[in-house]
């Protein structure tokens, strides 16, 4: 009898999601293993801390990340840092403009991070919700169930996939890259081993910092991913009860009106 | 209020006769909610009850969003980002809305195509048909400008490109569309105005989920054999449907439920599934994006709109003859509406006399086709317009206007149909067997 519920199923899942066909696909995407993958998948509090210290020691200083307040580095389901800390990370770190005072003053937890467009670098606030890595299988996008859309990936095969050639072109230097659509890309290589010390001694090779800066740009993309992923747990759960209690239902409503099912 | 006999409600108390000779709201609510439904439904008639949910759902949810939503092309891009980091809930708020578009489109699809193939469009439910076809619109119209409002990338070169369509109409193309925009390009005037349009379409689709509601109950429910509940008494009528409540609702439920739990996993666990990344990105009008893809639904009737450049022979006839008035762009327009209207003239070009699709050898191939076809036309709309894209897109656009032109109107005068059962309760039995009025319930 579900027949036609599956099938109706199928097809809701046989949409081709526009995104899948709108990448070219020309740049390679390597598949890091994220600990917030698939449908339990969680943030690692640890990692998401290295990568804001990454983020703070060298992204920062042309990359803006503007959506994001700083308090939310408290919240559940983040980085997880004691207000206290917070606190201090604002006012150590950055400087806001104040209407007010109409001049500049430390910042306070309550303000977002600084918009950072010096030399004209993007805003890296939803950067790993505005790239897909993941396209499959056959473009249908499906394994973003298993292992979301890939932004993460493609920021840490961002980071680790300089060539070492170089051109020029314009007055511009440019950086050969094979995650980078097109293949060259105007950043130089912003990473490099043991460029950050972590206090804890944790691996620092290139691998391992653009892992977790990208971890921590998943998080300021989706900050709320966890609590996420706990409400479709719960409502999916509730709704495959409701689904049999409601069949069970049925079918004693309708059996006084059904014979034995002949064909 | 339908045509078929049935019980109708009675006041017995005086306060109830007081209520009803003033105003019948308590008959009216009986006799719809116990309408007679021919009991052999299947499983396709239940995208009714998840397309009226998903009204509900998007009315509601989007209510709250607009608590939160600031229409400015300076603000609109942090407002939302505001609601997915500090609103309560705003993240599931926001996700439930895009996605729930994106169900209503599921089911609007599969409940127009259950329409095509069991024949619902046919005498004496063209209303109910041409209704339908007229809420559809108005879900496009409604969806399109949702989807401006986050005034992301997608969002400002989306609603460029679509209303760059209005631009094509001769002669008063251009007037309109700075009309529509409120000025020369898409800004400020256009996301204001859209945003206004789309939280009043809901209403207005709602008003004609009424009237659709309304002309079907006036004709009765078609089913999966297209024959006719019989009316010639409310004894006769019985024997071939059950009330609405509680048989319908609580199958109809059921379903619902099945097609939530998908849609909630969606929901929780991919939410950009089918959203385009480049829609993270605020909206730049100095930076076009390298492909501009409309989202999944409008898919088939763009690559409709793509598949007539001006190297096809009918567009440079059309052309010809309209001393260039009719130009490539112009057509495309013409064959995107077109792709609609004809759809919506099906219950004048079906000639043939048998309703349900069950009982008609040949068009069950033809439909099976159609359906292919729309599901390839769905493909072709996201790719790139370059070869072989541009060749299939025009082939399979032919088939769809072939289907309902061609072989609608012919089928029925070729086709040999088979035997069509004489009764429901005779189907309905068929496929239960029979059970007697005389065996007790328990």
């Amino acid at each position: 009898m579900f027949k036609t519920l599956v099938t109706g199923a199928a097809f809701a899942l046989a949409l081709v999601p526009a995104a899948a066909f709108a990448a070219g696909g020309e740049a390679h995407v390597e598949d890091f293993a994220f600990s917030f993958e698939g449908p339990f998948g969680t943030y690692d509090q640890n990692q998401l801390q290295r990568g804001l210290q990454i983020y703070t020691e060298v992204c920062s200083a042309c990359h803006g990340l503007k959506q994001v307040p700083i308090r939310t580095l408290s919240d559940e389901g983040g980085p997880g840092l004691p207000a206290d800390q917070v606190r201090a990370y604002a006012a150590d770190n950055f400087e806001v403009f104040d209407a007010e005072d109409d001049d500049f003053r430390p910042a306070e937890p309550t303000d977002h991070f600084p918009e950072n467009d010096g030399v004209g670098a993007p805003d890296l606030s939803l950067m790993a919700k505005s790239r897909a890595g993941f396209h499959g299988p056959y473009g249908l996008g499906i394994n973003q169930m298993i292992k979301g859309m890939g932004g993460a990936e493609y920021i840490a095969s961002l980071l680790t996939g300089y060539t070492g050639e170089t051109k020029d072109e314009a007055g511009t230097t440019f950086y050969e890259n094979h995650a980078f659509p097109g293949g060259w890309i105007s950043m130089a290589p912003p990473l490099s081993d043991e460029q950050v010390e972590f206090v804890d001694g944790h691996s620092n090779d290139l691998h391992h910092l653009a892992q977790d800066v990208s971890a921590f740009l998943m998080w300021t993309a989706e900050p709320k991913m966890m609590a996420r992923k706990q409400a479709g747990f719960v409502g999916v759960l509730f709704l495959a009860v409701l689904s049999v209690l409601l069949y069970l239902t049925n079918k004693r409503l309708w059996a006084p009106h059904k014979g034995k099912k002949t064909s | 209020m339908s045509g078929i006999p049935h019980d109708h409600y009675e006041p017995k108390t005086g306060a109830e006769k007081w209520l009803h000779s003033r105003l019948p709201i308590v008959g009216l609510l009986y006799d719809t909610i116990m309408i007679p439904t021919p009991k052999n439904l299947n499983w396709w008639w239940i995208w009714g009850i998840v397309l009226a949910f998903c009204l509900a759902l998007q009315i509601v949810t989007g209510i709250v969003l607009v608590m939160h939503y600031t229409p400015h092309v300076d603000l609109a891009f942090a407002s939302v980002e505001h609601i997915m980091r500090n609103v309560n809930g705003g993240f599931m708020i926001r996700y439930l809305h895009a996605n729930g578009a994106s169900l209503f489109f599921v089911a609007v699809y599969i409940h127009i195509f259950r329409g095509l193939f069991y024949g619902s469009y046919k005498a004496p439910r063209e209303i109910t048909w041409i209704v339908g076809m007229l809420i559809y619109l108005m879900m496009m119209g409604t969806a399109f400008m949702g989807y401006v409002l986050p005034w992301g990338q997608m969002s400002f070169w989306g609603a460029t490109v679509i209303t760059g369509l209005f631009g094509a109409i001769p002669l008063i193309g251009e007037p309109i569309q700075t009309w529509l925009l409120g000025g020369p390009a898409v800004d400020n005037a256009t996301l204001n105005r859209f945003f206004s349009l789309h939280y009043l379409l809901p209403f207005v689709i709602a008003a004609l989920v009424i009237v659709h509601i309304w002309a079907f109950h006036t004709t009765g429910n078609n089913n999966p054999t297209g024959v006719e509940v019989r009316r010639g008494s409310k004894e006769e009528a019985k024997k071939d449907t059950l009330p609405f409540w509680p048989y319908f609702v609580i199958k109809d439920f059921l379903g619902l439920a099945v097609v939530l739990l998908v849609f909630w996993a969606v929901v929780g666990f991919m939410p950009n599934y089918l959203g385009h990344p480049d829609n993270y990105i605020e909206a730049n009008p100095l930076q076009t994006p390298a492909h501009i893809v409309p989202e999944w639904y409008f898919l088939p009737f763009y690559a409709i709109l793509r598949a007539f450049t001006s190297e096809v022979w009918i567009v440079q006839i059309a052309s010809f003859v309209t001393g260039g008035i009719v130009d490539a762009k112009f057509f495309g327009v013409l064959a995107m509406f077109g792709a609609i209207a004809v759809m919506a003239l099906a219950p004048w070009l079906d000639t043939s006399r048998v309703r349900s699709g069950k009982y008609r050898p040949q068009f069950k191939w033809w439909f099976l086709l159609l359906v292919i076809d729309f599901f390839a036309l769905m493909w072709l709309g996201a790719m790139p317009a370059e070869e072989p894209y541009a060749s299939f897109s025009l082939i399979a656009s032919a088939y769809w206007f072939g289907y309902f032109l061609v072989i609608l109107p012919l089928l029925g005068v070729i086709e040999k149909p088979d035997a069509i059962p004489a009764t429901i309760e005779e189907d309905f039995d068929s496929h239960y067997g029979k059970k007697s009025e005389a065996t007790p319930a328990e």
